[in-house]
């Protein structure tokens, strides 16, 4: 996960005050005299990990190896629920699903699974095809999200996930986690738990999993061929769900 | 003309006495308690804003807009100015010891924007409060207003 931090962009610095604007416009322009131009954008943002943009150098997905994940465990959908201030309405039919356990049944063997199902990341992802306004959205880092500032509710792209990823809000919420906004008339979906890749953790369903032994899910960066992710679906056979529809997920299954 | 002029000075007088207290937007620190039409706004934790206090009566959605953007479309997490790091430090704690949230008129967005009459959506979405953490001792209940925190010149 250090490769997130290891080559970034200059963000600059969000501020309105036309002074300190040019203030740093004129610290930029005099070191860049005496370095390199990318030196000096590279000194600048480096001062905290929390001031790096999402980069496209990575690519960030998951592989979850179902020979290790519990049919009766709902680790990784409960800490979904607890780290995102997800709650319930006593209707299962829209309360919000972010993470869940589908079954999965083999009707010649009789052989059945229970598989951790969420956003699936795609590379190419339908739900930002069809989004009107924009608001369904790819990070640079493959994560995708919904910017809630421009979602106007319409749930084209509910209709357009092929995993059912997406919820609606339709109660008015109250006391949401700070790091998770989230409020009546919008989609949403996992978010990988962007808040927490941003400062270099683990999504908390990977955490949980990990803490309570299972060990089945695992965390990284696709593009970095040093990464253990990367090593993985090198050396083992895995598989995206509905990979025929050519959406390339970022989270992959192994043992499916 | 006599009559024009009458009508003038008393056309003036009667701006003065309507403009007069009207024109006082904020009140002074200290006064804001002894005057109830005024907004009475909760003193924030720690010495200073991240902007000078005029910059930022004026310009925080700016701020905030721009942080949002960055935040949410990029995953550039600056603290300074984000809605997170307003509600930190200009928290109201209530009689129960626990941060109030936008529905409290006493919320410290709500002082200010209830007397200007601007709705946000923000909290439709945010969460109006920091999400746990010790109460800092500047934020205590005085009990000087029904419902309401230490407000500016509230001792």
């Amino acid at each position: 996960m250090s490769s997130k931090t290891k080559d970034k962009k200059m963000t600059g610095t969000p501020g309105f005050d036309p002074a300190r604007r040019s203030f740093l416009a004129a610290m930029a322009t005099v070191a860049g005299v005496t370095l390199a131009p990318g030196v000096v954008l590279y000194g600048i943002s480096k001062s905290s990990p929390a001031n790096a943009a999402a980069t496209s150098d990575v690519r960030w997905g998951m592989l979850i190896d179902l020979g290790r994940c519990d049919n009766g465990c709902d680790d990784c959908v409960s800490a979904c629920a607890k780290e995102n201030g997800l709650r319930g309405f006593g209707r299962p039919d829209t309360d919000a699903q972010w993470i869940r356990k589908v079954d999965i049944k083999d009707p010649e063997t009789g052989y059945s699974k229970s598989l951790p199902v969420m956003c699936q990341h795609c590379e190419k992802p339908p739900c930002v095809d069809v989004c009107p306004t924009g608001a369904s959205f790819k990070r640079a880092d493959g994560i995708v999200l919904v910017n809630k500032h421009t979602c106007i509710g319409c749930r084209y792209c509910m209709m357009a996930c092929p995993y059912k990823a997406r919820s609606f809000v339709h109660e008015t919420l109250e006391d949401q986690k700070p790091h998770a906004p989230r409020g009546k008339g919008t989609v949403e979906s996992c978010t990988l738990c962007v808040h927490r890749i941003d400062s270099d953790r683990q999504p908390a369903c990977v955490e949980a999993c990990s803490d309570s032994g299972g060990g089945a899910m695992l965390f990284g960066d696709l593009n970095d061929p040093d990464s253990e992710i990367s090593k993985r679906v090198a050396t083992y056979a895995s598989q995206q769900i509905r990979a025929d529809l050519g959406l390339n997920p970022g989270i992959r299954y192994r043992n499916l | 003309m006599n009559w024009r002029r009458i009508c003038i000075a008393m056309l003036a007088v009667m701006l003065v006495g309507i403009g007069g207290p009207g024109a006082v937007v904020y009140a002074e620190e200290g006064k804001a308690a002894t005057n109830t039409l005024l907004p009475v706004i909760p003193t924030g934790q720690g010495d200073a804003c991240v902007e000078e206090t005029g910059f930022m009566r004026r310009n925080h959605m700016e701020l905030l807009k721009h942080q949002r953007d960055d935040t949410v479309l990029d995953g550039v997490r600056d603290e300074q100015y984000s809605l997170k790091e307003c509600l930190d430090c200009h928290a109201v704690y209530g009689p129960d010891a626990n941060p109030v949230t936008f529905t409290d008129p006493s919320h410290f967005c709500r002082s200010c924007h209830d007397y200007a009459a601007v709705s946000i959506d923000c909290f439709q979405c945010h969460a109006s409060r920091p999400e746990s953490g010790a109460l800092p001792a500047d934020h205590q209940f005085s009990g000087a207003f029904p419902g309401t925190s230490k407000v500016n010149g509230s001792e």
